[in-house]
């Protein structure tokens, strides 16, 4: 990438810095890490456990509030930036600024498609395609949204479908694709550190070493603690509902608490096998397994109208898209407040750390490339997993009038709706046990590829920092699990990850206009390169 | 030259801690006009920027310039070696003792880093090398 040549017309790189990596750290009792962000985010996180473990009343109060607040007042913002970020998208992928390659043009892919779309899973939203796959599709057939509520069965079959896969497929992956390419690009391709500030620099310049990249960072940090928070929330829930309702024991804080101090142990030893032998090896076996699941559940459910309604499913999807995807003059206040614009700030919150995760193994692709691989693979991977799932539910409950999983919607059990839909297919006991052990083994990877994107975040950047960070993050993240179990700080967890959602959604605006001047200038830069030493890029 | 102990001698290095290896690499030196073998220095990185380099290119340059100025001051040949893998901070020991064995290196020789906090929950990687590999290991300590 920044080979010289001898030549006298060698163009000029805009986007270059002096600023070195690792050059603001601290290194103290073998650490190595940013000085201020890794403080002001230790601190501030210690803070608020903290305050909701001494005074979880107020801290319910104050953060009960913020969460309808937020989805409330802002949802034309939540919405009207989602839409951007998928045209943006599409507008990267069809623009000659796609074929700008991450890494430089001679940079080699490090990891096979497979390893890298089973590691996206398990960045995080694996335990999220657990817990609302019969949960959300059979929850919009119970309450259609868009007033459609005097469509045929079949029409609210789809309509559901649809529904849920607008939330889970595109809109989701292309925020995650424009974090990670932002990241990728100006780590990989200008050698600038891989820290969220760095995809900023066209927009700050040298300022962004200063407390605007400070402010960034920091908020990126609160943004996957508290994103990743409320993902192993859901995830602690499902296995202990899981495992209660599998072994008839009581689902009480002693098994929360055993749960979470096992995972913690499984991905400290996960933390320490590193990428390659950690994440890697449990992602795929995860991969795997789900792909046995979701076969099992095709194969024993209604499996032809099943592969029909993937189609359906897919055609529905395109159909509503347009209207749900519209804020103006909605009047179902209900799907579009509690599951989209808390989708959509989720998914903003949750992209510092999914981006930061897909940069890290994205070297070697070129950017339209990487866009359609990470945004495409998933979404079809929903759309095939909650069909399986949602509409086996829905066959259980129209044509065979079981109520199990209707039930878990009505009085409010979420986490239990996967193991009563399953109850209702043979060998009941073995798929949920396989379904508890996915989560367990999401949990596992969601914690490990947590600790070490917050300790390249708190370390500016340093992928080779100490192992023992990550072990200290990783240790940290179990121990604000089982301060909100026991001091019932989840939902003011959520609200916080929501909270960090909308300043985050303003950072990833500006992102899409510092990256878009970034490419552009890249591909002016290796045309003029090109023309002044002709095969040395190509 | 069959009485030759060792022809091939590995030098792990890091470039971010150029300044601490320098007695390593003068011990290398010595051992290598005793015995008649060559050097190869050998390094791992990661595809992102670190404090040694922008990028694995640069990196691998700044080794060969290095490598070339211990050849310039010694007369020994100097080599260098360096893999790009996913996750440095986990897989060093790994890749450096794969690298030993893919190059047919018969000696390591090492600097060790003074044993500080980090050691008492993690092992140093000389430590960790020299228990675990099966060539002969030289740990070189202090930085003269």
């Amino acid at each position: 990438m920044q080979q010289g040549t001898d030549t006298a017309e060698e163009p000029v790189d805009e986007y270059v810095s002096d600023y070195e990596v690792g050059q603001d750290n601290v290194q103290a009792l073998g650490l190595d890490f940013h000085n201020p962000v890794f403080l002001i985010s230790g601190v501030t996180v210690i803070l608020f456990v903290v305050f909701t473990l001494s005074f979880p009343e107020q801290a319910k109060h104050w953060f009960g509030d913020l969460r309808p607040w937020l989805t409330t007042n802002f949802d034309w913002f939540f919405m009207a930036a989602g839409n951007f970020f998928v045209l943006f998208c599409v507008a990267l992928i069809v623009l000659p600024v796609g074929k700008v390659k991450i890494g430089g043009p001679d940079a080699e892919p490090m990891y096979s498609y497979v390893s890298w779309v089973s590691m996206l899973f398990a960045a995080g939203i694996g335990i999220g395609i657990m817990f609302y796959a019969v949960l959300e599709p059979m929850n919009h057939l119970l309450t259609p949204p868009l007033g459609m509520e005097g469509l045929s069965e079949e029409g609210r079959r789809e309509l559901a479908m649809a529904a849920t896969v607008f939330h889970w497929a595109i809109h989701p992956w292309a925020i995650y694709g424009i974090v990670g390419l932002a990241l990728a690009f100006f780590a990989y391709n200008k050698g600038l550190p891989l820290i969220v500030r760095s995809a900023m620099y066209p927009l700050f310049g040298e300022r962004v070493w200063g407390w605007p990249g400070h402010i960034i960072d920091v908020l990126a940090v609160f943004a996957t603690l508290f994103g990743l928070a409320t993902s192993l929330g859901y995830g602690a829930e499902q296995s202990a509902g899981g495992l209660a309702f599998l072994f008839g024991i009581s689902e009480g804080h002693v098994i929360k608490l055993t749960i979470i101090t096992v995972i913690t142990i499984m991905a400290l030893i996960s933390v320490l096998r590193g990428l390659d032998g950690g994440i890697k090896v449990l992602s795929e076996t995860n991969m795997a397994m789900a792909a046995v699941l979701g076969l099992f559940v095709l194969l024993v459910g209604p499996t032809l109208a099943t592969l029909g309604a993937i189609v359906d499913n897919t055609i529905a999807y395109f159909r509503y898209l347009p209207a749900l995807s519209n804020w103006v003059g909605r009047e179902d206040m209900y799907y579009m407040h509690d599951w989209t614009t808390f989708y959509w700030s989720w998914w903003i919150a949750f992209s510092p750390f999914v981006g930061m995760f897909i940069a890290r193994i994205s070297t070697g692709r070129t950017v339209r490339e990487f866009l359609l691989v990470s945004i495409l693979a998933p979404s079809f991977i929903f759309i095939v997993w909650m069909t399986v799932f949602g509409y086996g539910a829905m066959d259980q409950y129209l044509l065979d009038g079981y109520e199990g999983v209707v039930d878990t919607v009505r009085e409010f059990r979420p986490e239990l709706s996967l193991f009563l839909f399953l109850e209702e297919y043979p060998l009941a006991k073995v798929t949920s046990a396989i379904g508890i052990l996915l989560v367990l083994i999401f949990f596992v990877t969601s914690m490990d590829s947590g600790a070490l994107v917050v300790d390249t975040m708190t370390a500016g950047g340093k992928i080779d920092a100490p192992i023992a960070q990550r072990v200290f993050w990783c240790v940290f993240l179990g121990l604000i699990g089982i301060a909100l179990m026991e001091g019932g700080g989840l939902s003011s967890l959520q609200a916080l990850a929501l909270a960090t959602g909308f300043p985050f959604g303003i950072v990833i605006l500006m992102m899409t206009v510092s990256l878009y001047k970034g490419l552009a200038a890249e591909v002016k830069l290796l045309e003029a390169r090109d023309e002044a030493a002709p095969g040395e890029t190509t | 030259m069959a009485g030759r102990l060792y022809r091939h001698i590995g030098v792990p290095v890091d470039l971010a801690h150029r300044d601490k290896l320098g007695k390593a690499i003068a011990t290398a030196v010595d051992l290598a006009g005793i015995y008649g073998a060559r050097i190869t220095l050998v390094s791992v990185t990661g595809p992102a920027p670190g404090e040694a380099a922008h990028n694995p290119q640069e990196y691998r340059r700044h080794l060969q310039d290095w490598a070339a100025e211990i050849t310039a001051e010694s007369g020994i040949q100097v080599d260098t070696e360096t893999e790009v893998i996913g996750d440095p901070a986990a897989d060093l020991d790994k890749s450096l003792d794969h690298q030993f064995h893919a190059l047919g290196v018969d000696l390591v020789v090492m600097a060790s880093h003074v044993p500080g906090f980090r050691e008492y929950v993690f092992h140093s990687n000389a430590g960790f090398l020299a228990s675990h590999t099966d060539l002969s290991v030289f740990v070189v300590r202090g930085t003269r």
